[in-house]
């Protein structure tokens, strides 16, 4: 008992630890004063001017669209590199394994300019496009990095077993394989969009003028001060994601409690 | 060996190319030919462009060793750190037998899904002089702390940023360890820390190996960091590399350092690996 | 299958978005690629309507961002606003295109003082229209310090030990060390440069930090007592905190101008042409100022300031006299790594 409690008082303490800045957003964008050193009041205001910024609506949108779609094209193509790789035999496996890590021990500086001096090379256009490719190139090895253990940990006999039975690879992979590596598929997702998310660098360097995104105009603007619709705009998502999050998790405790109920 | 047997292989092999091969391809596209870029610049002169290693030389530069070392510091005692934080967390949260494993890794992922800048400009909220924790201290009449423009902030925020990437792939390999084999080792008459050291943890090596990983590389390339938190007190790598591409405009010099410092990261993650017997050996090293 | 209708939703989004649904411009477009927070928007707004082109507006946060995208040129930008040194060196570089002036007619409205001093960095004024100009300076808080603060003395001073924020910027930082012992801020000289350094050693121990932007909310929260910082920010972190004051310190400073130039790659350099005209029309050149506060070179437009403390303000537009002790940046070629290597050096040195 004693020790359930010390073992949720840790958890407790380290989501304080995670959430503490945001708590600080957030109560920023209640402030009436445009600089975070000095409490001017409080208001809504920011949360008014937030919905007549187009700048800031825009820039959101695309990095949306941009941290989504690079996360899935990352994971799609990621997984199935993973699923590759584990069977590869040593040496290729080795191979690919530092090219897929080449990625990830490079700053954030070099990728981004590696990047665009390869598109200026095949003289390939920047906007939408190279942003979400490069991102996906950028990101990817995150997600096998993640799905790679979790390969590791599933035996292989299962599979074959079920080849045997005469399932076809592609079954035998969407239904035992993929639900034993989900996790890791998932973790991986998470992570390739939570990245994508906040990259500032590659964006920058691989960009036309018309793309912005969230990060570049938080960049863009930390010379003159930040504008408080961007706080506002945090709590906004913040307190949107949590809310969901804790309703998907609530529906889900439900069902189960439901089905439990049905079983007795 | 008998025909059928002969013909499964075949398919499989040829199953093995379709699988691997586009990903064999988008990693020369994307992966090794830029690398290539950093090479040839690493290894070329700026004016002449004919072949030099003065570029890797660099980093033998006082100032540059200097700051070498104290990245190299600075970001092996945040990896440690997060390590220590997360492994416990990683075991609470699998005995709580959470049904599903994605609210766990939202939770942990959610914080980053705000701007990383201003996390880190909210943290100066929070440390500096007239800044959160001082008010709460002087409110219950204790000294106040200075934190703020350290690197004991620099090391704060390193882990605050990358604590995540550290608990999510311990967590998820934890999550994956069975009970019968936690219940087997049991009745065997192991007791809790022989169990954690003897079972859960050789088991759990891969997800620290890709938490390490995670960790160790973005903390050492960091700058940011240090120039909100650090007061810009401590010059890092990252933005050594930074300034050689943006100042100095000498990407001969910025590909060079990188490139030093990328062979530095390998060797390192090698000798982690060396330790993950399970890993059958993931990298060429 | 409720997941596939959102992907489909999500990617019909970005089909419109991407498609553009805007409307038509007649006149084209004008690419401009100027600071974060730089402008007044409805300024962007009014251009659009008044010469019907299309401006297709992106931000970029210091030189050395903007620099390298311009002189790859992967992107095509019509009109871009580097700083002084910024722009002497794309001129050395060959990388602008000369401005023709039967397109700017405004220029008139330009106080030929300015023209006469971005000489320094773009001579016989051939590509370079000032925007904004502004000096650097010390912002410091009249309770915590214990006399007027005249000299950059102040910032060296071990009195001040631990109140002290240094701008964390090589030619900035080596240049008020310079400028401080006496020599040009554009010195090319070994010896002096090993000098500053030196002294900015000693000055290491009474810092509190490092910073560029966030200054500003430092010294507004009162967590210093002294700092560098840009001209352009001190009326407004005034006006937050009544406590601070700024001085241009007597042995001089740094006084840049941002302007705009033409990438000789643009692709509607009369665009960009008509841009930069309606940027100094008095009105707007008023509109921006009144927003963003940095001081406008535009002698119409000071005119028309109504509130005569701002008109009159010597911080917003210091007196000739403290503008002879300024130099403006020049863009030094391979001097500026020896600028960046002893920085550095004073950086890893431990006391």
């Amino acid at each position: 008992m004693v020790k359930r409690l010390i073992q949720k008082g840790y958890i407790g303490l380290v989501i304080v630890f995670l959430y503490a800045p945001i708590l600080v957003l957030m109560v920023l964008s209640f402030n009436g004063s445009k600089y975070r050193s000095k409490w001017g009041g409080f208001t809504f205001k920011w949360y008014r001017e937030l919905l007549e910024n187009e700048k800031i609506l825009n820039a959101l949108w695309t990095t949306l669209l941009l941290a989504l779609f690079s996360a899935l094209l990352a994971t799609v193509l990621g997984t199935l590199a993973a699923v590759a790789m584990n069977r590869m035999k040593k040496l290729p496996k080795a191979i690919m394994m530092s090219i897929t890590n080449i990625p990830i021990l490079n700053s954030e500086i070099v990728i981004g300019i590696s990047m665009m001096l390869l598109y200026f090379a095949i003289s390939f256009s920047l906007g939408f496009t190279s942003v979400l490719l490069a991102l996906t190139a950028a990101h990817m090895p995150y997600v096998i990095l993640n799905v790679l253990p979790k390969l590791r940990q599933t035996s292989r006999s299962t599979y074959e077993a079920a080849l045997d039975l005469g399932a076809s690879p592609i079954s035998a992979f969407f239904k035992i394989v993929l639900p034993d590596i989900f996790p890791g598929v998932l973790s991986g997702f998470m992570l390739a969009f939570t990245l994508a998310l906040d990259d500032f660098v590659i964006t920058h360097f691989t960009k036309d003028a018309k793309v912005s995104t969230l990060s570049t105009v938080i960049y863009a603007e930390t010379r003159r001060g930040i504008e408080p619709e961007i706080y506002a705009l945090s709590t906004i998502m913040f307190t949107a994601v949590l809310v969901l999050l804790i309703v998907v998790n609530r529906m889900k405790a439900g069902a189960a409690k439901k089905l439990a109920e049905q079983q007795k | 060996m008998n025909k059928r047997e002969g013909r499964l292989a075949k398919q499989n092999r040829l199953r093995q190319h379709l699988l691997s091969t586009p990903y064999v391809l988008w990693s020369i596209g994307f992966i090794v030919l830029p690398l290539l870029m950093i090479v040839y610049y690493g290894l070329t002169s700026r004016d002449g462009g004919g072949f030099t290693l003065e570029n890797l030389k660099l980093i033998w530069e006082p100032t540059h060793r200097a700051t070498l070392w104290l990245s190299i510091k600075l970001s092996v005692i945040s990896t440690i750190i997060c390590l220590l934080i997360a492994y416990p967390l990683a075991l609470a949260l699998r005995a709580l037998r959470l049904k599903s494993n994605g609210f766990v890794i939202l939770l942990f992922m959610l914080p980053m899904w705000m701007n990383f800048l201003l996390r880190t400009i909210a943290w100066q909220n929070i440390l500096e002089k007239n800044g959160v924790i001082n008010m709460l201290l002087s409110a219950v009449g204790l000294p106040k702390l200075n934190i703020i423009n350290t690197p004991t902030a620099i090391v704060l925020g390193m882990v605050y940023d990358f604590l995540p990437f550290m608990i999510i792939p311990i967590y998820n390999v934890l999550s994956k360890i069975g009970d019968d084999v936690i219940q087997a080792a049991a009745d065997l008459g192991a007791n809790y820390f022989q169990i954690l050291w003897r079972v859960i943890l050789p088991l759990s090596k891969p997800g620290i190996v890709s938490g390490l990983t995670m960790v160790f590389v973005p903390s050492l390339t960091t700058f940011v960091i240090s120039d909100i938190l650090g007061g810009g007190n401590i010059l890092l790598i990252g933005k050594v590399i930074e300034q050689k591409f943006k100042m100095a405009n000498d990407w001969n010099a910025g590909c060079g350092l990188s490139l030093v410092l990328m062979v530095f990261i390998f060797i390192c993650m090698a000798i982690v690996q060396k330790y993950d017997k399970d890993s059958e050996g993931t990298s060429v090293w | 299958m409720k997941k596939s209708l959102l992907v489909g939703a999500l990617v019909l989004g970005a089909a419109m978005v991407l498609g553009g649904c805007g409307k038509e411009y007649k006149n084209g477009e004008v690419v401009v690629y100027n600071w974060g927070e730089y402008i007044n928007e409805d300024v962007i707004e009014m251009f659009e309507e008044e010469y019907d082109i299309e401006v297709v507006y992106d931000e970029f946060t210091e030189n050395e961002d903007m620099y390298p995208i311009v002189s790859i040129g992967e992107v095509n930008y019509d009109v871009v606003c580097p700083s002084d040194y910024m722009v002497n060196r794309m001129i050395k570089e060959g990388l602008l295109a000369e401005l023709n002036y039967d397109n700017i007619p405004n220029i008139k409205n330009i106080d030929p003082k300015y023209l006469k001093s971005a000489e320094s960095f773009d001579p016989g004024n051939k590509y370079a229209v000032p925007y904004c100009w502004g000096t650097v300076g010390i912002l410091y808080n009249k309770t915590m310090v214990d006399e007027p603060i005249t000299s950059w003395s102040a910032i060296f001073d071990e009195k001040y030990k631990d109140e002290i924020l240094m701008i964390d910027s090589v030619r900035d930082g080596m240049g008020i060390a310079l400028k401080y012992l006496g020599y040009s801020m554009n010195t090319t000289d070994e010896a002096q440069l090993e000098e500053a350094k030196e002294l900015l050693i000693s000055q290491r121990p009474f810092v509190q930090g490092y910073f560029v932007d966030e200054v500003r909310n430092k010294m507004i929260g009162e967590e210093a007592a002294l700092g560098v910082i840009y001209s352009g920010e001190a009326i407004y972190t005034q006006r937050e905190n009544s406590d601070l004051e700024y001085v241009v310190p007597e042995e001089g400073s740094n006084v840049w101008i941002d302007g705009w130039v033409i990438p000789k790659n643009a692709k509607n350099k009369e665009n960009a042409e008509k841009w930069i005209n309606f940027m100094c029309r008095e009105d707007i050149a008023l509109m921006n100022f009144e927003e963003i506060t940095y001081s406008t070179p535009n002698a119409a437009a000071r005119e028309l300031i109504e509130d005569a403390d701002i008109k009159n303000s010597t911080i917003a537009f210091p007196d000739e006299e403290t503008l002879n002790r300024c130099e403006a940046f020049q863009y030094l070629g391979e001097t500026e790594e020896v600028y960046l290597e002893k920085w550095n050096e004073m950086k890893t040195t431990q006391n």
